[in-house]
């Protein structure tokens, strides 16, 4: 695929530091980034969450288009995109400018995985998402399909609608259309990876070796990193400032 | 494409929907823009049953109306709380809404779809607005290019006391959002001004076909018509000499 000029190819202008983790269900990228942001705040780093498709605003379209099976490909992938612009508004813009570290579980990348294997054309997801700033560092939880339905389904009995990809209608049964739809996922998250530099990690291995990994990469991407900690160390260079 | 001219196939105005196979769309799709207060729904609400009476079925879309949407967009104008982008994504989203679910299978089934405002309303908005045009249109490019687009055009002095014996100003189609003062007339006079020079400018890039929306009802609908008419004449004809064209290929084959 061709590269779009200037998307997501500009690193952002604020002083804040954005983290993304990439993956498909089951990759056990929410448990690394919870760990990740156990430890940061540990150090006493300001952090900010935000999670992919958690927005208010449009809780009730999404809701009521799943029921009703309303949805096509490119109406959900705008009511992703309506969702992630009121985010970045709200949630994403306002912390990097006050200088702390955005954690988003899912960010832009899961558009361009995800949207395209439901059947969007791939240039315009991404032409969508133009407006989106490149996150600092993003890491893309890579596992095997049959790894990550082991896990789904240990935690619970029954597959989403919607993370089988049975909307695509690929199979009548839920695990073998999760299946198929989850490969082609995987197959544009490789094509991503490439694309937009996501540092890869082996989701198969054990979660403090994951883990290891992952707070290595954070501290070298934050040695420049010089933006508010605790309250009383933005208090002392307050100080030193002033002094 | 032209948008005035007759055309035998439809085309998307960008990258398209890959996963629907345009195939055949023998019906028509009819838009009708205008800045707000012009008059669209009353000429449209003529325009109906007109066109029954001609023979032809009709299917009526207006913006912000797909059921998926038109709640949320509600609530969210109520919240005066999205930025242009967020609301643009919204107004897409609905628009993709009613395209599939709507104006395709009615071109499909060969209806004549009335559209009541199309994605040039994004377009004249954002551009208002200061957006990266760019942008806007490539998030468009999934619609179909309609195949004639009707504009009502009108000058702001005209349009002031036409708004103010209607509905009234309010508070978005005033502008108030970008917040170019606290009187509602004097920031509805800037803002429609600036609206209604986007939409000219539209108008040249996308071979809209005006009509001057400064007449009476009577005369606006009259021209209206007409132009649909010789509209659906020319289509006719480009069919009707592309099927001579084909039986001639069948008979040179024969022969």
């Amino acid at each position: 695929m061709r590269k779009l000029r200037g998307v997501l190819q500009r690193s952002h202008p604020y002083p804040g530091r954005l983290i993304a983790v990439e993956g498909i269900d089951g990759s056990g990228k929410s448990t690394q980034l919870l760990l990740l942001e156990r430890w940061l705040i540990a150090q006493g780093y300001r952090v900010h969450f935000t999670e992919w498709n958690s927005s208010l605003l449009v809780r009730r379209s999404m809701k009521r288009g799943k029921k009703k099976d309303l949805l096509t490909p490119t109406t959900f992938s705008l009511l992703h995109a309506v969702d992630f612009a009121d985010r970045l508004t709200y949630q994403i813009v306002p912390p990097l400018k006050a200088g702390m570290i955005v954690l988003a579980d899912r960010y832009v990348y899961t558009a361009f995985a995800r949207d395209v294997a439901r059947g969007v054309h791939p240039e315009w997801v991404r032409e969508v998402y133009g407006f989106a700033p490149r996150p600092d560092l993003t890491f893309y939880f890579r596992v095997p399909i049959e790894v990550s339905l082991q896990r789904l389904l240990t935690g619970r009995t029954k597959l989403k609608y919607h993370e089988a990809g049975m909307d695509v209608g690929l199979a009548t049964d839920p695990v073998d259309s999760y299946r198929l739809f989850q490969s082609r996922v995987l197959d544009n998250y490789d094509k991503v990876t490439g694309e937009f530099g996501l540092r890869v990690i082996d989701a198969t291995a054990d979660i403090p070796t994951q883990q290891k990994t992952v707070r290595r990469e954070v501290e070298r991407m934050l040695q420049q990193y010089d933006g508010p900690r605790t309250e009383k160390q933005i208090d002392g260079r307050r100080r030193r400032e002033a002094q | 494409m032209a948008a005035g001219g007759a055309k035998r196939s439809k085309s998307w105005f960008g990258h398209g929907l890959p996963y629907v196979p345009m195939g055949a769309l023998p019906g028509h799709l009819i838009v009708i823009e205008g800045t707000d207060g012009v008059g669209r729904s009353t000429q449209i609400e003529r325009l109906s049953p007109w066109l029954e009476l001609e023979g032809w079925a009709v299917s009526n879309t207006g913006w912000t109306r797909s059921p998926l949407l038109s709640e949320t967009i509600n609530e969210a104008k109520a919240g005066h709380e999205l930025t242009t982008t967020t609301m643009s994504l919204l107004y897409a989203a609905d628009f993709a809404d009613r395209m599939e679910h709507q104006i395709i299978p009615a071109l499909k089934a060969g209806f004549i779809v009335i559209a009541d405002r199309y994605m040039y309303t994004v377009f004249a908005r954002n551009a208002v607005m200061g957006m990266d045009a760019a942008w806007t249109r490539q998030l468009f490019g999934m619609a179909l290019v309609p195949d004639l687009v009707l504009y009502l055009e009108i000058d702001v002095e005209r349009l002031i006391p036409r708004v103010l014996e209607g509905k009234g100003m309010d508070y978005w189609e005033s502008g108030m959002h970008l917040a170019l003062g606290d009187d509602i007339f004097d920031s509805f006079t800037r803002y429609q001004t600036q609206l209604i020079g986007e939409y000219n400018r539209l108008a040249r890039q996308h071979r809209f076909v005006s009509v001057d929306a400064r007449k009476s009802v009577d005369d606006i609908q009259g021209e209206l018509r007409a132009h649909i008419a010789s509209h659906l004449q020319r289509s006719r004809e480009a069919a009707a000499r592309g099927r001579s064209a084909t039986d001639r290929v069948a008979r040179a084959r024969r022969g």
